[in-house]
């Protein structure tokens, strides 16, 4: 549990950081809260030449609550996350998520922009931000642009994220008192990932449902969303069934693993229903 | 209030005796952080060492090229069995009679195993140069299934080849360890033959990991101007180390001393002699240089000594009206690749044999194969004492298989069963002679504490709710009452690699009337310094707070067999008491001499020798203190010093009763534990404070056992649980509130009448979280399901039960 040997950047800004990253090209890497790159430099499943400490750069912080609109900076804590009270009257369902991540000790350093960039089907913030239909802000040696959530994730640990691009901030749209939200999610034990997990937003008529660590990218179904806004549960997890293509591993087989993501999804659209307006 | 008006009572209170709620002394250092554990030692001009290991679980290793990693800058030496077969050093002897490779010779048989050893003059250098040496394997068939390894053709220990006798008799196929038999075969076939009822189930209870916080590791410091080696370790057992070093080392054994410093947990895991202690000896040896090598968690879950791993196949048989009248169990023992278990040297398949377990069954037989496979050895006893958690987990089981035969309460099957009271000293059917116990009133006081009968009742409406579909959640009631076999042990029939299974204590009372004791054993964790310094308060007089405790320098400390198997109270702690008494029976002359009346006119009082007949004309244990220093007391020696070694006239045995209430959520595998009581009878209890300590933390590593922690392979024999996201270590969040309550039946043998307790919960928490998880699915049919109940696992019953509709 050593790491390769690297050299170690902390830029003050995003131009320098992306200068750093144009410069090394696949050999560096930024480096958020470390939750996820340093076991995997550990494991020497990761080996890079440089790390980008994106610390120090004040643009990437901070949480803003607009009336129709929240934007998180990539730096924001997974703890910032739950202890923001403007954040967690726009939108309920980012703290009730953030705390069933890891352990309190992982959620003090671990962002959110790590957690989304990160890749892994493991990680609960992915989908989340699919259900909530959030946009990510992206910031390379071309300029800014900015990819939906929903279009972000390729494959496990591949995004549309370019390898000089820095993801900068979070845009969430607020979706309003009436709509009930809650986040499922079934673990081992804490500091686990999911076994299952499942955001469902409903209520006004509308509906979005994602799952996590069901798939190698987080599932969002337009099909079971769709079936969920216009009342029909069942066929919302029917949709959502045949979107997810879970893998055996000790968490349980694939047999094991739909039915609780039924369970999961049921559970989170029952208690969604009660909360909406 | 002085000397003279506190009351006997009062002066008791003082000294912090046995009995007393002390606080443990070692918390200090612990809870500021200031703890000194092997990898704290740091000294000057040390080396690290850190091993090449097989990615493969059963392969030839055609070559090992080290150049590259040799000509990385700060790379010292790179290690092979070829550098150490000149020196006799690339096998080891087992305590198990075996041999293990140190490193890889011509082939690996477990993933993990160690291949080469790289020193540095830096961790990291270490790490670096590992990535640098190739190895070229050659796969072989892999064996990870010891039923399948006693059919197959495959050979895993061609160096055994054509060995037909064992180091515990015949070997039956060349994957065979040894077959250890106790009991009567004959008589137990007939009984099964004729009784009303027969009982028969495969009990299997799974490989796992003690998993101690700290991973094992060692500093070895050879100083070539003095000729000694100085060896840090995180031993359990720092003398009987000393010893294999020596013999295997060649180096002088009065030129070696041995130091276990702080040990953060062992649970077993730090018994053995590990491929990285002879490593680093040698590679010191040859730099004359200190040497240190930690393993990190991965290497310690995958590489050293696992637990557990018995399929155990059952019957047992009753009358109708649930009389036990006969026992038999075949064990198939899966010991990986060399066989290294931990156990005495006559006991291949350890105290397996108490698995007759708290019940007066007349005829019984055991028969245990040892196998070898394509898995990691090991096989200690894991926060139990030799294999008895398998022998509890068996029993227990087995009685719940057979309730469910004869459709009776298992608390009733239980009762009816029980060894009586009177009964004690009681001789079992598979050779032991239990030394007291009181089964029947523990039994009703625990379920009296729990309401057994309310939750039967709760139960029974639960079943109905479930069934009218208004929950989805069952309810699980989990019987155990278990009985250990502890504090190996009579010399008689007890050791390890030829060293008697005694120990020592060591206790010198200073002038102004604090002492130092020192012992053989060492505490990782178990709060030694705390409550032996109790055990010493008591029996001499002096407060606990003025007596210091040491252990684990072989230097200073009497020699003893270390602490494992709750092996510490029932042996040394016995030790500590008759050298108290040494040293009491001394300060009786000295007081007598000062009282100036004869030896046998005075009489002992708490904290002082007074003249029978004339409390008020008395010497305290300190002013006797002092005296053995500053007075020439005629046909005396002076000083105030003892040391016993104490070889037990038999084992111990604890036992409890313990009941577990679960909720199970039929739909995910989800489970909580609504209720836990612990009721624990270890004989005199010398701390309750902690002694509830040791029962909350070994009946939390018991629901990890129970309901997830496995060490699990995959069929080409990599390890799956490898690390702490997948192998279940509970925290604070994971872990229930537990209820403790206990009776006491002290041990008639012991001198204090005390029987050991810190691995009773883990013994009987195991059964109880598992028959809990049973009791749930009993009335829907089922009888038997394989530990860990983890989430899936649990669903899967559910699902075959045809609860997901
Ligand atoms: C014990 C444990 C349990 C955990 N349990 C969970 C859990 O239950 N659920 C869960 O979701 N997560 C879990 N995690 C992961 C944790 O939430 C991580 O913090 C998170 O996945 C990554 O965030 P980070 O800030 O630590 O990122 P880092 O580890 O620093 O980075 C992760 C990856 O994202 C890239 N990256 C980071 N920030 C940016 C950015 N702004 N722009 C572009 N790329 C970026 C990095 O280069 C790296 O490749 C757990 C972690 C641990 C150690």
């Amino acid at each position: 549990m050593i790491p390769a040997g690297f050299e170690y950047h902390r830029p003050g800004d995003i131009a320098s950081a992306i200068g750093i990253l144009q410069e090394h090209g696949d050999e560096a890497r930024v480096l958020a809260g470390g939750h996820s790159l340093i076991p995997m430099m550990k494991l020497r499943m990761a080996e890079m030449g440089h790390l980008v400490d994106l610390q120090a750069i004040e643009e990437l912080k901070g949480i803003e609550v607009g009336a129709d609109t929240v934007s998180l900076g990539a730096m924001v804590t997974q703890h910032e996350l739950i202890t923001h009270d403007g954040l967690a009257s726009a939108i309920p369902l980012i703290r009730e998520a953030a705390l069933q991540i890891a352990d309190p000790q992982v959620r003090y350093v671990g962002t959110v922009g790590g957690n989304v960039a990160n890749g892994d089907p493991g990680n609960d913030m992915p989908g989340l931000m699919q259900c909530l239909n959030a946009t990510f802000d992206l910031s390379g040696p071309d300029g800014n642009r900015s990819v939906a959530a929903r279009d972000f994730y390729e494959a496990a640990y591949f995004t549309a994220r370019e390898d000089e691009e820095i993801l900068t901030r979070i845009h969430i749209p607020v979706p309003g008192a009436a709509v009930g939200q809650a986040y499922e999610k079934q673990k081992r034990k804490i500091g686990d990932y999911a076994t299952a997990a499942a955001a469902v937003m409903v209520g006004n008529g509308t509906a979005s449902v994602a799952m996590t660590n069901l798939a190698d990218t987080p599932v969002w179904s337009e099909g079971a969303s769709a079936a969920l806004a216009s009342g029909d549960v069942e066929g919302c997890v029917a949709a959502m069934l045949d979107a997810i293509d879970p893998v055996a591993d000790n968490r349980g087989p694939v047999e094991f693993k739909k039915h609780v993501a039924a369970v999961m999804l049921r559970r989170a659209i029952d208690r969604a229903q009660s909360r909406a307006g | 209030m002085n000397d003279q008006t506190m009351t006997p009572e009062e002066r008791a209170a003082n000294l912090k005796g046995m009995g007393s709620s002390r606080k443990r002394v070692e918390d200090v250092r612990f809870t500021q952080g200031k703890g000194n554990y092997v990898d704290d030692i740091k000294l000057d001009g040390m080396l690290f060492g850190d091993f090449v290991r097989s990615p493969y679980a059963h392969a030839r290793v055609v070559s090992v090229n080290k150049e590259a990693a040799l000509a990385l800058p700060g790379v010292i030496a790179v290690l092979t069995a070829e550098d150490l077969s000149p020196l006799g050093l690339h096998w080891m002897p087992t305590l198990a009679g075996d041999k293990q490779m140190v490193l890889a010779d011509g082939k690996v048989l477990f993933q993990g195993q160690e291949v080469a050893y790289v020193v540095a003059e830096d961790r990291y250098i270490a790490a670096d140069a590992v990535e640098l040496v190739e190895v070229e394997y050659e796969e072989l068939p892999v064996l990870t299934d010891p039923f399948e390894a006693l059919k197959s053709d495959v050979v895993l220990r061609e160096d055994l080849e054509g060995q037909t006798e064992g180091a515990h008799g015949p070997r039956k196929h060349h994957n065979h360890i040894f077959t250890w038999e106790q009991g009567d075969k004959d008589a137990t076939e007939a009984v099964l033959a004729e009784a009303d009822v027969v009982a028969e189930e495969m009990v299997y209870y799974h490989r796992t990991h003690p998993c101690p916080l700290e991973t094992c590791g060692c500093v070895a410091s050879m100083d070539k101007v003095t000729g000694k080696l100085t060896l840090y370790g995180t031993f359990q057992a720092p003398h009987a180390i000393r010893t294999v070093v020596s013999l295997i080392s060649g180096v002088a054994e009065h030129n070696i001393r041995v130091i276990s410093p702080d040990i953060g947990g062992g649970f077993g895991n730090k018994v053995g002699a590990y491929a990285g202690y002879v490593c680093s000896v040698v590679a010191s040896i040859v730099t004359g240089k200190p040497v240190k090598w930690v393993e990190d968690r991965m290497e310690n879950l995958m590489s050293t000594a696992f637990a557990r791993d018995y399929w155990m196949q059952g019957k047992i048989a009753a009358t109708k009206d649930g009389k036990i009248t006969g026992l038999w169990c075949h064990t198939t023992a899966d010991h990986g690749g060399f066989d290294a278990c931990a156990d005495p040297t006559k006991f291949p398949a350890g105290f397996m044999n108490i698995c007759t377990g708290s019940y007066d069954i007349p005829t019984a037989y055991l028969a245990v194969d040892g196998v070898y496979t394509n898995k990691a050895p090991g096989g200690v006893a894991y926060r139990c004492s030799f294999r008895v958690t398998e022998a509890a987990y068996f029993i227990e089981r087995m009685i719940e298989v057979l309730a469910i035969k004869l459709n009776m309460d298992a608390a009733e099957l239980r009762r009816i069963n029980f060894i009586k009271a009177d009964q004690f000293p009681y001789q079992s059917a598979l050779g032991w002679e239990y030394d007291s116990g009181d089964y029947h009133t523990a039994w009703d006081k625990a379920l009296k504490a729990v309401d057994y009968d309310g939750l039967r009742a709760e139960q029974a409406q639960r079943i109905e709710e479930f069934k009218a579909g208004k929950t989805r959640k069952l309810l699980g009631i989990g019987l155990t009452h278990f009985t250990e076999i502890v504090g190996a042990g009579p010399v008689k029939n007890c050791d390890i690699l030829g060293l008697g299974m005694f120990d020592s204590c060591e206790i010198r009372i200073h002038p102004t009337g604090s002492a130092i004791a020192r012992l053989g054993t060492i505490s990782q964790g178990q709060g030694h310094a705390t409550t032996f310094a109790q055990i010493i308060a008591s029996e001499i007089g002096l407060p606990a707070d003025d007596i210091t405790l040491e252990e684990g320098d072989t230097d200073t400390a009497p020699y003893g067999l270390g602490t494992y198997g709750s092996r510490s109270t029932p042996v040394a702690g016995a030790a500590t008491a008759m050298a108290a008494r040494k040293i009491r029976a001394k300060a009786q002359m000295i007081a007598a001499y000062l009282l100036e009346v004869h030896d046998d006119d005075v009489e002992w009082d708490v904290d002082r020798f007074a003249v029978k007949g004339a409390p008020e004309r008395f010497k305290t244990m300190k002013e006797i203190a002092f005296a053995a220093y500053n007075q020439a007391i005629p046909g005396l020696e002076p000083g105030l010093e003892a040391v016993s070694y104490y070889d037990p006239p038999n084992m111990t045995y604890p036992f409890g009763a313990y009941i577990c209430v679960m909720e199970i959520d039929v739909d995910t595998g989800e489970w909580e534990v609504r209720q836990f009581y612990a009721l624990d009878d270890c004989g005199t209890r010398i701390n309750p404070m902690i002694i509830e300590g040791q029962v909350h933390g070994g009946v939390t590593e018991a629901l990890a056992i129970a309901m997830g922690q496995e060490i699990a392979y995959d069929e080409m024999g990599n390890v799956k649980t490898g690390t702490l996201m997948d192998f279940f270590l509970p925290t604070a969040w994971e872990t229930p509130n537990y209820t403790t309550d206990h009776t006491v039946t002290p041990s008639p043998h012991h001198p204090i009448g005390a029987k050991g307790v810190g691995e009773s919960p883990n013994v009987g928490g195991v059964p109880a979280f598992s028959n809990a998880v049973h009791d749930a699915f009993r009335p829907f049919g089922l009888v038997q399901s394989h530990m860990p109940h983890d989430h899936w696992r649990i669903w899967k019953i559910a699902n075959g039960l045809g609860l997901h509709g």
